[in-house]
């Protein structure tokens, strides 16, 4: 149950911008090799070698995946506060949120506004795992909320990268309720016939992974992410055996079913294309509503 | 009730065997001590209401972790009539951390739902601690539908430490399956009362916890992560879990205060384990009140009020 992870080691693709020194060259964290930093850049953050997916700012996501120049972000607005006034042995949530925010108060864990992909319209939401863990409290839970319903209400996709460890405890249960925040608006979607596409990139774990992340008419994932509910770490002192190789990542996912489609980041901008096309010559055409169960009468 | 006493009820153990030893020698040697008696007992009362009227956080988590408190089965003889027990979620297997079942509640068809605890190992191993696998919440999600299908309400119980982490659980995609019911419950058409009646352990419990009314039991918790877990990643130790439980903020009247649930329902003195039966009358009179409010309405306005408590979740500025 512990969705929030340190940002360590437990997870061999862990790479953070942040602590690489803007040197020339660097070090992949999954096969070692010495890489050209340009280079890197230019393969959108992946190793030449090892293919290893680099973990990256929900700024570098819109950058790869919108049409350039198309993004407009929304709901900056609803920026964070410390309901609960948490505090633990390192100091009080609300100093930590100060320093994440690194002087603007718009920066959180998720970052959501209109774009176009291949000219086609939607609504944007990215999450990152640099602003603490990519958790999700009050305002991840809203900002994917709000996002939901203008896509909702212009009858365009939303696409949801996620990127997360899961509920943020600072925030506890209103944490815990983001998730049913971010599901009630995907079942509206769900019954209005709105096309939601789930990206899922390493780590989508605990809080995320069962809400929003999962809920996808389309689920994509990039390779080698880890994804699943409990983290690694919990199982392990839970069964007391270790994991099989290749446990929750991408591709053993989706051979139990879970994921459509594993797609590079390289390729991921085409996939969306085509899948948003697809479902913007479907829009109009359907001629029911979910879920139109018969309503049963209210009982005298 | 004698034995389970909790390390801070220490002081009403020794007034509460003093009780015990002056009754079995008065009615051994036919002794006259109703007056000691009463004196006694009322002191133990007052004790204990001491006690119990400034529990710490942690020790409410110890409460609500009793393993004598009631578990769903206890409740369902107390509250329901012609209880129909319906197992497996028809794809892969049957989960006993959870049952679910339908029933009637004072007179009306109603299907329940709740997490399973065992009362001593061998009954934990068979139900895995109250800890469910996917198969358990689309077990629940299949009874819930069954529900819905024939306009009856949904009442469920919350006791569990969290969905069990397991090899097993992930591959048959433990986070789905809590997506999926969390999603599902947003939409059912018909009216869902939930009680937390012990441990309120995060996504695990939240997967049968959405509801038009939330109560909870006085002592229960319900939280986001637990205790310990909370301890071991930002205090670096599980030893800290006391002072996790306090910064969590996730006591009933914590809860009720920030509107996450609806009521908090007060439990007999000493807690819900000491009387069974009068913490089953508190919940089946907050069910009652319940179902009573809820029934009249129009299962689409029902839904939309239900999506609209759940999107007004939450704390941050600017306030909506």
């Amino acid at each position: 149950m512990t969705w929030f992870r340190k940002k360590s080691a437990q997870l061999p693709m862990a790479f953070r911008r942040r602590e690489v020194p803007d040197g020339v060259w660097m070090k992949c964290a999954g096969c070692g090799e010495i890489l050209y930093r340009r280079e890197v850049e230019r393969r959108l953050w992946t190793c030449g070698r090892c293919g290893a997916h680099f973990r990256i700012s929900a700024a570098d996501y819109v950058a790869i995946l919108a049409d350039e120049g198309s993004f407009t972000p929304l709901f900056g607005e609803v920026q964070s506060v410390d309901p609960l006034e948490f505090s633990d042995a390192r100091g009080r949530y609300a100093d930590k949120l100060l320093e994440e925010q690194a002087g603007d108060p718009a920066r959180e864990a998720v970052v959501t506004g209109r774009a176009r992909i291949e000219s086609q319209p939607l609504v944007l939401a990215v999450m990152d795992f640099h602003f603490l863990g990519g958790s999700m409290g009050s305002v991840v839970g809203e900002r994917i909320a709000r996002a939901g319903g203008l896509a909702r209400r212009e009858r365009i996709a939303l696409v949801i990268l996620s990127c997360s460890g899961g509920a943020r405890m600072h925030e506890g249960i209103l944490s815990l309720m983001q998730m049913a925040k971010t599901c009630a608006e995907l079942g509206r979607l769900h019954e209005e016939g709105v096309p939601y596409i789930s990206i899922l990139a390493d780590p989508t774990t605990g809080g995320v992974s069962a809400s929003f992340a999962m809920l996808g008419d389309v689920i994509l994932a990039e390779p080698n992410a880890l994804i699943g509910f409990a983290g690694p770490r919990v199982i392990r002192e839970t069964i007391r055996e270790e994991l099989p190789p290749g446990f929750q990542r991408a591709e053993f996912t989706q051979e139990h079913g879970f994921v459509d489609l594993i797609v590079p980041r390289g390729e991921m901008r085409a996939t969306l294309g085509r899948l948003l096309r697809y479902f913007a010559d479907s829009e109009g055409r359907r001629r029911h509503r979910l879920p139109a169960p018969p309503a049963p009468a209210p009982r005298a | 009730m004698p034995g389970g006493w909790l390390d801070f009820e220490q002081p009403l153990v020794e007034l509460e065997q003093r009780i015990e030893d002056l009754r079995l020698l008065a009615s051994r040697e036919n002794l006259e001590a109703d007056r000691e008696l009463k004196r006694l007992a009322e002191k133990a009362d007052s004790l204990r209401r001491r006690i119990f009227s400034d529990l710490t956080p942690w020790q409410r988590v110890q409460l609500a972790r009793h393993p004598q408190r009631p578990y769903t089965l206890d409740y369902i003889p107390m509250l329901f009539s012609d209880f129909v027990e319906l197992r497996g979620d028809r794809a892969f297997a049957e989960d006993t951390a959870i049952v679910a079942g339908l029933a009637r509640f004072r007179d009306r068809p109603v299907a329940v739902v709740g997490h399973q605890k065992g009362r001593n190992t061998r009954e934990n191993l068979r139900r895995n601690f109250g800890m469910p696998q996917p198969e358990g919440y689309r077990k629940a999600l299949r009874v819930m539908q069954l529900a819905e299908k024939f306009g009856n309400p949904v009442i469920t119980f919350v006791d569990t430490p969290g969905a069990y982490p397991g090899i097993g659980a992930e591959e048959r995609g433990q986070a789905e399956a809590i997506a999926r019911n969390v999603r599902e419950m947003t939409r059912l058409r018909v009216p869902i009362v939930v009680v937390v009646t012990g441990e309120g352990g995060s996504g695990g419990a939240l997967a049968i916890a959405v509801g038009d009314r939330v109560y909870m039991l006085e002592y229960a918790f319900y939280s986001v992560i637990s205790p310990e877990g909370c301890a071991s990643i930002l205090w670096k130790t599980r030893e800290k879990a006391p002072e996790a439980a306090a910064a969590l903020r996730f006591t009933a009247p914590d809860l009720l205060e920030m509107g996450v649930v609806d009521g908090l329902l007060p439990e007999p003195p000493g807690a819900a384990h000491r009387s069974p039966a009068a913490a089953a009358a508190t919940i089946g009179d907050a069910l009652a009140g319940a179902l009573a409010e809820l029934e009249g309405l129009d299962p689409g306005e029902l839904v939309e009020r239900r999506r609209a408590r759940y999107l007004a979740m939450g704390a941050y500025a600017p306030e909506p």
